[in-house]
């Protein structure tokens, strides 16, 4: 990695992310890979409060504030009208949540990229709304509370997997990614501004207030989602050619999920189920990936 | 030149003249026409201009105030369910101060399906800080659409052009089509007080606490006030080169009239129509056409009605609970006034029902014969309908 890249700020050190916030982190390094000529999107998420108030902001970039669900269209737009203006340099990068990628934004999104746009859409995945409060999104995993999903009623559903839905348009480029895996990362998102087309990056963002961790725990716990297949590293070429990044070492999800609070009511019995059920998921992108055996 | 065309293709000639640079549209009946055309215009290079086809009403209003913050013209055309949609994004593109161009093709809401004229749909969007015009003929469509991106880009608002479904929107007339070259003297390309740009990062619709927001909303209200004065500006550079002009209201016969029908629409010329047979019977009648309906010109309508004793407010939309929404607007602008006609509401052309001349004229006539309202608006040509609870 080119050192001045690396060294790149484009994040103030001003922001208001709560301590310990992975989304903060994964902006700091996609805009370390991307630079100053990005134009960004962003749709109502975390990142609308934490690019601060008006008149300040916390980004070295444009950024054009947007409606929840239109992260995709609104960078049609942008794209639209800065290649009207003969500039194709500029990268049009879209930010947005789980919620405003897997649910309301989600046709937006599929709009987009059924299109080709020519854009990069960067979803981080705190797996609820959590601007709101932490409601629970169809990004939030089997098992967890919410405080839409409480007691009795935590979240018996699978979490939506947005990647598959956008190999099946056929999108150029999309990946997965994890704040604790900064040189993946940033490789990533280098390779997808060097394409063309629309390109997609599933970021893996920790969220130490919605999930009932300890800040300090926040890279801890997304290197453990890797490496227990629950959160797994791989990207997916003009929606065939499927790459998997990191090769875990069979780590039990039992201790991912004992360190979280919002797991804690989980059993024995439900963590039997959920090793089932990442063990069945891992299997399946093997078999996408023709690395089954 | 002197063309036929439908009221739809007099707006997307408009579009052309005006060198639009980002178009984006999802189609839905009446508004189809218009999209169509200009499709084809960006295809074969009559446009040097973008269109997005996208996967929805809501989508394309996005897509625009994508665009039009990065410092281009922009338009897009939309009817009924596709206008209410779009409603978030309305406030948005107001908010954002972008001077987004929209045709409006009245059409009624659902259920059930219909896809003819009422005009509850844009009327509906009052609010959202769109100015808004109501055109009556094709060639006020093509000069109010040329129009509306000099006083949008003027006073950074957004404009809706409002055009009724079918009885405007497909009826053929013969339109003056002005050259290019004509149009550029009126209309300069479009010079962005504002715009996305990497070299100046700047955040447009951040968070905004109480202070701040209501000094914005303000200056939008301020900005409305200013579009009143600057549409007649842009109507007397319009004039001086084109020698048309249609004013925020048009007052036919009104100085003597003692009962004044308010139209807006198409009805207007059909009850032009009933005026002259009311005339010819010696009846002091008259028309207040209301062409712009945001921002409200509430003086000139306050003088032009101030020597009448009653109006007669015929309203092709409603707000359920409380009246015909013209009249509504009629009576608020009047109230203040110490002398001013009674004002008598009438519904009628809900959902695309014609409205004749011989209605006008029965509403003329209840109108004269009543004293004073007996509801605030009355619903022309309901006869069999009961209450079913
Ligand atoms: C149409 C609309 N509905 C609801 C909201 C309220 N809202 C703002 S942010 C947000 C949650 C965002 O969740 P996500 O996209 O996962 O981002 P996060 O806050 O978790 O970073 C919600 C529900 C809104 N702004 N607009
Ligand atoms: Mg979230």
């Amino acid at each position: 990695m080119p050192t001045d890249v690396l060294d790149r700020e484009l994040v103030h050190s001003g922001h208001v992310g709560c301590p310990g916030c992975g989304a903060t982190i994964a902006m700091r390094f996609v805009l370390k890979a991307l630079g100053e000529k990005t134009i960004m999107v962003l749709p109502a998420c975390c990142w609308s409060v934490i690019a601060g108030p008006y008149p300040q902001s916390a980004l070295k970039i444009p950024v054009l504030h947007a409606a929840f669900e239109t992260g995709g269209a609104t960078a049609t737009g942008v794209r639209a009208a800065l290649d009207m203006k003969g500039d194709t340099e500029t990268t049009v990068l879209t930010w947005a949540g789980d919620g405003g990628t897997f649910d309301i934004g989600f046709q937006s999104l599929s709009g987009a990229v059924e299109r080709d746009e020519n854009f990069i859409y960067v979803c981080y995945d705190n797996e609820a709304y959590m601007n709101t409060g932490v409601q629970r999104s169809s990004s939030t995993p089997y098992g967890a509370w919410t405080t839409t999903t409480t007691g009795k009623d935590w979240k018996k559903l699978r979490k939506k997997n947005i990647v598959e839905a956008l190999v099946a348009h056929r999108i150029p480029y999309a990946a997965t990614a994890s704040i604790a895996f900064p040189e993946d990362l940033l490789r990533k998102a280098q390779k997808a501004k060097n394409m063309k087309g629309s390109r997609f990056l599933h970021i893996y963002a920790s969220c130490p207030t919605g999930w009932r961790i300890p800040s300090e725990m926040s890279i801890k716990i997304a290197r453990m989602a890797v490496q227990t297949n629950i959160f797994p590293l791989y990207e997916v070429e003009e929606g065939l050619r499927y790459t998997i990044n990191y090769r875990p070492k069979e780590y039990l999800v039992r201790e991912y999920f004992r360190l979280q609070g919002r797991f804690k009511h989980l059993t024995e019995k439900d963590l039997d189920q959920i090793q089932q059920m990442v063990n069945e998921d891992w299997e399946l992108l093997l078999r996408k990936a023709g690395e089954h055996v | 030149m002197k063309r036929v065309l439908e009221g739809s293709h007099a707006v997307a000639e408009a579009v052309r003249l005006a060198k639009v640079q980002v178009i984006s549209a999802y189609p839905i009946t009446p508004q189809t026409h218009i999209v169509e055309i200009l499709s084809q215009y960006c295809t074969n290079g009559t446009m040097k201009a973008k269109f997005l086809r996208v996967e929805s009403e809501h989508s394309c209003m996005a897509a625009l105030i994508g665009a039009q913050s990065v410092g281009v013209r922009t338009f897009t055309a939309t009817s009924g369910q596709g206008l209410a949609l779009m409603h978030e994004l309305l406030h948005w593109a107001a908010g954002a101060r972008l001077p987004i161009v929209m045709a409006e093709v009245n059409r009624a809401l659902a259920p059930g399906w219909n896809i003819w004229v009422d005009q509850t749909d844009s009327l509906a969007q009052r609010d959202t800080g769109w100015i808004q015009m109501y055109c009556e003929d094709g060639q006020e469509v093509l000069d109010s659409t040329i129009q509306a991106f000099l006083l949008a880009e003027t006073v950074n608002l957004p404009v809706m052009i409002v055009l009724d479904a079918f009885y405007l929107s497909h009826t053929y007339e013969p339109v003056d089509v002005p050259e290019p070259e004509e149009v550029d003297r009126f209309l300069p390309p479009f010079a962005p007080k504002f715009q996305l740009d990497t070299a100046q990062p700047c955040a447009f619709g951040s968070l905004v606490g109480p202070g701040d927001y209501m000094d914005m909303r303000y200056q939008i209200a301020l900005a409305m006030d200013d579009a009143l004065i600057r549409f007649g500006d842009v109507e007397d550079a319009f004039a001086a080169l084109f020698n048309r002009r249609y004013g925020p209201v048009e007052a036919i016969d009104c100085a003597d009239a003692e009962i004044i029908f308010i139209t807006s629409g198409t009805v207007t010329s059909t009850c032009r129509l009933a005026l002259q047979e009311l005339r010819a019977q010696g009846e002091k009648a008259g028309i207040l056409k209301i062409k712009l309906f945001r921002p409200f010109p509430v003086d000139r309508i306050r003088k032009e009605l101030q020597a009448a004793k009653k109006i007669a407010v015929i309203d092709r939309n409603f707000s359920f609970g409380a009246s015909g929404i013209f009249a509504q607007e009629l009576r608020a602008a009047l109230c203040n006034t110490p002398r001013h006609p009674v004002v008598f509401g009438y519904v009628a052309g809900i959902g695309g029902r014609d409205v004749t001349p011989e209605l006008l004229k029965e509403i003329y006539w209840l109108t004269k014969n009543s004293e004073v309202p007996q509801k605030e608006s009355i619903w022309m040509g309901i006869q069999e309908v009961k209450y079913a609870d």
